[in-house]
């Protein structure tokens, strides 16, 4: 194990200063996450166009290092994407946090996966893996307008 | 009082943690184990096993002997009246449902009030909710003031004509202040309600003593009292174990079981049904024993030392800031940091070896009251020492460094 590896600057940088932490204003999807065990909260607000695009994409809420940088650097790429797109990208991403190498997704390309990839370093530490996942399954809630709060423990 | 000798007899310093020596700071969420502990459960299963109550074979007497000497020794290390106001639960938790419930049934109407506090483990709130939606009753916090403390007088002022139970926890989990429990039993008997206490930190740091602070119940976990898990004790004044009703029924608790109707038994076994955690209960024993050998006004001078160095070191360390800050404080540091959240702190310290715990610690009525979502604690047992506060620090540091790049 190797702290330099989950705390990566990149990480650290995005955790420290999230991007999009804000609330997008005339959203019309949003979902609230909850990591019971953490406390960690994550509040995703989008706004989606007729084309089905991604116009915006926000998020409020604090947490950990892990939790804040995932939401940040995750929210950064889904802007402009198509609906399909983002769920593609989510089940590969939880795909790699879980178990696969790498990403195999052609939707973004290999600096935004490498960006993605430094939140891999979770892998080493079992009980921080919800924390880069939070952000995440709430989006899915959130495109999907479910109602019910997402919450860690439910999930693997 | 020797630590070094008093850390040999814990099996578990034997062991690296990331190839580092082993500094446990969460022993306000469960304690170590010493050998004598580790070794009675061991023999008991090898050489001694049998159920307790039930047979008349020699190795039925002889674990039955034993499940009740346990219970005795308890009688005696909290000085309750009797033997039999001690109740083996599977815990504190188990130990304040019990009276929750079974009070609830008996005494609680609608619009009756239970008095908690915002320092309330979730263990001593949950149970009570349940009475909400049952009975329709209503629950009331007394305020924390700003160093984290209760005061008598902000139970005081909670109190009203339709106040029918106050429970109270002994020493926080988080704040690690140590309320006035005497004095409030005192109060509450004046306008005759009766009093729980969760002595889930209590009982492993302070010399108890039920005949004097006088509760109605006292409820403790055995696992933070260097005992084995799965097992809680449950103190209450005799009166109010013949009173109330039984909790789970099951084999062991009846007196006559007929088509038409059942009556139970006698104290103790009314609130001990089905087959108990006999030999947790047996090794038990040995972690009083163990206690008493050290004497457990040893135990709070030392502890007491410990937590006023821990305090004074992270004091001087400006990033630190202390979470409560109580006159009267008991073996728990919880702190944050800035700009750090308490699970990365976690995290970063368990690659030193330095084990804490971070989140709300059960107490989320609390940590929303102080506006933190989250915080770190370390917590203190027997066998921590000056060197593990310094090590805490040290690692606290490295927290720094590693965000400061
Ligand atoms: C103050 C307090 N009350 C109650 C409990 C619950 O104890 P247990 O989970 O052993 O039943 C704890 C343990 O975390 C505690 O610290």
């Amino acid at each position: 194990m190797d702290l330099k590896d989950l705390y990566q600057e990149i990480i650290l940088d995005h955790g420290k200063n999230p991007r999009n932490l804000r609330k997008t204003e005339n959203f019309n999807k949003d979902a609230k996450g909850h990591n019971p065990l953490c406390g960690d909260k994550v509040h995703i607000f989008l706004k989606i166009d007729e084309n089905k695009n991604i116009s915006d994409i926000s998020f409020e809420g604090s947490g950990c290092a892990i939790s804040m940088a995932s939401a940040s650097i995750m929210t950064d790429l889904m802007k402009e994407k198509k609906e399909k797109e983002v769920k593609e990208l989510v089940e590969d991403f939880l795909q790699m946090i879980k178990e696969s190498p790498e990403m195999k997704t052609k939707i973004i390309n290999e600096n935004e996966k490498t960006k993605l990839m430094s939140l891999s370093g979770v892998k080493q530490y079992p009980m921080r893996v919800k924390c880069a996942t939070l952000a995440w399954h709430t989006l899915t809630s959130a495109m999907s307008n479910s109602q019910e709060e997402t919450n860690t423990e439910k999930f693997d | 009082m020797n630590i070094n000798n008093i850390k040999k007899q814990f099996p578990i310093f034997n062991n690296k943690v990331h190839n580092n020596d082993l500094v446990y700071l969460d022993s306000a969420n469960s304690s170590q184990k010493p050998q004598m502990v580790v070794d009675r459960i061991y023999d008991f299963y090898t050489k001694e096993f049998s159920n307790v109550g039930r047979s008349v074979h020699y190795l039925a007497v002889a674990a039955t002997n034993l499940y009740e000497s346990t219970r005795t020794m308890m009688q005696k290390y909290i000085n309750a009246k009797d033997p039999n106001e001690i109740v083996f639960t599977k815990g504190a938790t188990e130990a304040i449902n019990l009276v929750a419930n079974t009070f609830g049934q008996k005494f609680l109407r609608e619009g009756d009030e239970i008095l908690l506090t915002e320092l309330e483990h979730h263990s001593n709130y949950v149970p009570w909710h349940y009475l909400r939606k049952l009975k329709g009753v209503k629950i009331n916090f007394a305020e924390i003031n700003n160093d984290g403390e209760i005061t008598l007088e902000s139970i005081e002022k909670c109190i009203t004509p339709k106040t029918k139970m106050i429970a109270i926890t002994h020493l926080s989990n988080v704040t690690g202040a140590i309320l006035p429990i005497k004095e409030i039993t005192s109060l509450a008997h004046s306008k005759n309600i009766p009093i729980l206490v969760d002595g889930c930190q209590g009982a492993p740091h302070l010399k108890l003593d039920m005949q004097d602070i006088d509760c109605d119940f006292y409820a403790i976990s055995c696992h933070k009292m260097y005992g084995p898990t799965g097992l809680g004790v449950l103190y209450a004044k005799k009166k109010w174990l013949d009173t109330l009703p039984p909790y789970q029924g099951g084999g062991g608790m009846i007196r006559e079981v007929k088509k038409e109707g059942i009556s139970f038994g006698d104290l103790p076994n009314k609130y001990e049904a089905g087959t108990m955690a006999t030999a947790q209960v047996i090794a038990f024993g040995e972690s009083i024993k163990f206690l008493n050998q050290i004497g457990i006004e040893n135990i709070e001078k030392h502890e007491s030392e410990l937590t006023k160095y821990g305090e004074e070191v992270l004091r001087k360390n400006n990033s630190v800031k202390l979470v409560g800050n109580p006159k009267n404080k008991g073996s728990v540091l919880s702190f944050t940091l800035d700009g750090i959240h308490a699970h990365d702190i976690a995290t970063i310290l368990d690659e030193d070896g330095v084990a804490i715990r971070a989140g709300h610690h059960c107490c989320q009525i609390l940590h929303d009251k102080l506006g933190l979502s989250a915080t770190a604690r370390a917590s203190l047992g027997v066998y921590n020492t000056k060197d593990d506060l310094d090590k805490l620090n040290e690692s606290i540091n490295k927290c720094k460094k590693i965000f400061d790049r």
